[in-house]
């Protein structure tokens, strides 16, 4: 396996966003086209959000991130905008397994001290993964992924795992 | 010994499963809903499917868009009915009602069965014993090409529910507090079983209640187990809690988030422009029944300025509403009865507050814009207690009810 890496601007959002927050069911309601929903992102939270967000951002949050609904499109319409990656201090397990399927990379690990802007180094090899924070040069250890986990994100998502003939 | 999750776990994947390890299990039962069944249809079609592998187990319910208010909804619609048609899937049409309150009816889960949902209140079903999780569409779409589900097997924790319910104290205001005292995430990856001599004394009704909210707390499962999964005390939990029924009280979740719980006299008062009966915590017969007796005690007027909506869960309770006479008594009094499905839980369908409105609702989520209006808010109580608020316009005190 290799290592799965990423460098990007911090986009801080706070505890308990949940999936509603990330995409409102209303919006839901008129379409599902992905590029069409990101102007949305957020929008619950920050209706400027959207606008602001530029391809490789990574989304900070605090605890439970994505609780609430199973929709999937709260995973989807995150990788629209263009954004690879999520760190968040813990997830909820419905977000977790969508952002797995979809190939959105969820790392969990404390990001009490990640202010919004700050330039982060996700780094997640076999045994351990970790965020470097570029602002305060501070190194905090993340949750590693199982391996079964980081096969389906290795492939980039449910999909390509399947159609290659996984399980 | 194993907990009611590795139990059933470890038949449904052949293996011998434990908490933390990822198994790939054989779900006996598979549902979508009109919300998550357009994506897992693209998710299928991308994987390269064509025949689904189990087609007599997977069921989808046309309940979020009941009736479809666009022609884009109505469009979801047809794309899940003509899957369905053509793979050999049951279809339940709008009107039939909620997924999770359909399979119960209709008892397609047996207890020690594998439920996955692609609705975050599949764990509903735990209450008759099976371990019933929500999952998103992707997973529906590999349960439908390989007949298989990964999942991590949960740590457990038991709850022990012991003592008498106090007069005025629905499972509603039970599993409130249960949501309040676990927090927003502390049964995260967790399955919570439930044991205890006064589970006895709680109906399914009930049961369903407090397995449905337990998802606001994270749960991955909410399980009342059967004597064939259910090791007991002699278990290896993670955590154990009680909840001593005697203490329990009514209470009401102030917005934004149902585990923002405090008693009821704290929010008494509370002026309410909508009341909510309804939804997959909310919407059975009993809940329905019980909000009648207080609405006739209280002499059948709803007070001026509120809107009273009712969505029962699904067509088999408006059936029973129909013939004991309930809808009629609730529509005589102005009552506006919807189609059965989610209603307006999630704005999707049926009923919009107006800007600035205070909701009462008996359904399990009131997140900022929940309900499709974000300057909007929404208290969750018991259906005793929405009715009470039907009548005085206000949030009762306990006393009043």
């Amino acid at each position: 396996m290799t290592t799965i890496q990423f460098t990007g601007r911090a986009r801080r959002l706070g505890d308990d966003v949940n999936t509603d927050y990330i995409i409102s069911s209303t919006r839901k309601r008129d379409t599902l086209d992905e590029r069409e929903l990101a102007r949305y992102l957020l929008e619950t939270v920050d209706p400027a959000f959207a606008a602001s967000v530029r391809p490789g951002d990574i989304l900070v949050a605090g605890r439970n991130f994505g609780c609430g609904s199973a929709m999937e499109v709260a995973a989807t319409v995150i990788l629209a905008a263009g954004i690879r990656a999520v760190v968040a201090a813990s997830f909820a397990r419905t977000f977790y397994r969508n952002a797995i399927n979809n190939g959105l990379v969820p790392v969990e690990c404390d990001t009490s001290e990640v202010r919004d802007g700050d330039c982060l180094v996700i780094r997640i090899g076999e045994e351990d993964a970790a965020v470097t924070n570029e602002r305060t040069g501070h190194l905090t250890s993340a949750l590693p992924l199982p391996t079964f986990v980081r096969e389906i994100l290795e492939a980039g998502g449910l999909v390509p795992f399947l159609r290659r003939g996984g399980w | 010994m194993k907990t009611a999750s590795e139990r059933i776990l470890s038949a449904k994947s052949g293996r011998d499963a434990r908490a933390g390890d990822v198994v790939v299990c054989e779900p006996d039962l598979v549902l979508g809903t009109d919300a998550s069944a357009p994506m897992a249809i693209d998710y299928f079609e991308r994987m390269g499917g064509e025949r689904v592998r189990n087609p007599s187990r997977v069921l989808f319910a046309l309940d979020h868009y009941a009736p479809p208010s666009t022609a884009k909804t109505a469009a979801f619609h047809d794309r899940v009915r003509r899957f369905a048609a053509h793979t050999g899937i049951e279809l339940c049409e709008v009107g039939a009602g909620i997924s999770h309150q359909i399979a119960v009816e209709r008892r397609l889960a047996r207890p020690g069965d594998l439920v996955i949902g692609a609705d975050s209140h599949t764990v509903t079903i735990g209450a008759i014993g099976a371990f019933a999780t929500g999952v998103g569409s992707s997973d529906i779409a590999a349960a439908m090409f390989t007949g298989k589900v990964w999942l991590r097997v949960p740590q457990t924790i038991q709850v022990t529910v012991t003592g008498e319910r106090p007069p005025h104290v629905a499972a509603k205001d039970v599993a409130l507090t249960l949501v309040a005292e676990l927090g927003p995430e502390g049964a995260n990856y967790h399955a919570l079983e439930f044991h205890g001599e006064a589970l006895g004394a709680l109906s399914l009704d009930e049961r369903l209640v407090i397995a449905n909210l337990a998802v606001e707390a994270g749960a991955k499962a909410a399980i009342f187990p059967d004597e064939s999964v259910d090791a007991g005390a002699g278990a290896r939990h993670t955590r154990r809690m009680e909840i001593d029924l005697t203490r329990a009280r009514p209470v009401v979740a102030l917005p934004h988030a149902p585990d923002n719980v405090v008693p009821l006299e704290r929010a008494a008062g509370t002026p309410i422009q909508m009341v909510f009966l309804g939804t997959c915590t909310g919407g059975r017969a009993s809940d329905f029944r019980t909000a009648l007796e207080v609405l006739e005690r209280g002499g059948g007027r709803i007070a001026p300025g509120v809107q009273l909506v009712v969505t029962p869960a699904s067509r088999e309770v408006q059936l029973e509403l129909l013939a004991d006479g309930t809808l009629a008594k609730l529509t005589a009094m102005g009552a506006v009865i919807t189609t059965p499905g989610c209603g307006a839980c999630c704005g999707t369908s049926g009923m919009i507050p107006g800007d600035g409105m205070n909701v009462l609702s008996t359904a399990n989520r009131n997140f900022k814009a929940r309900m499709g209006n974000a300057t909007a808010s929404i208290y969750l109580a018991s259906p005793e207690a929405c009715a009470a608020a039907a009548l005085s316009g206000r949030i009762p005190d306990p006393a009043d009810l």
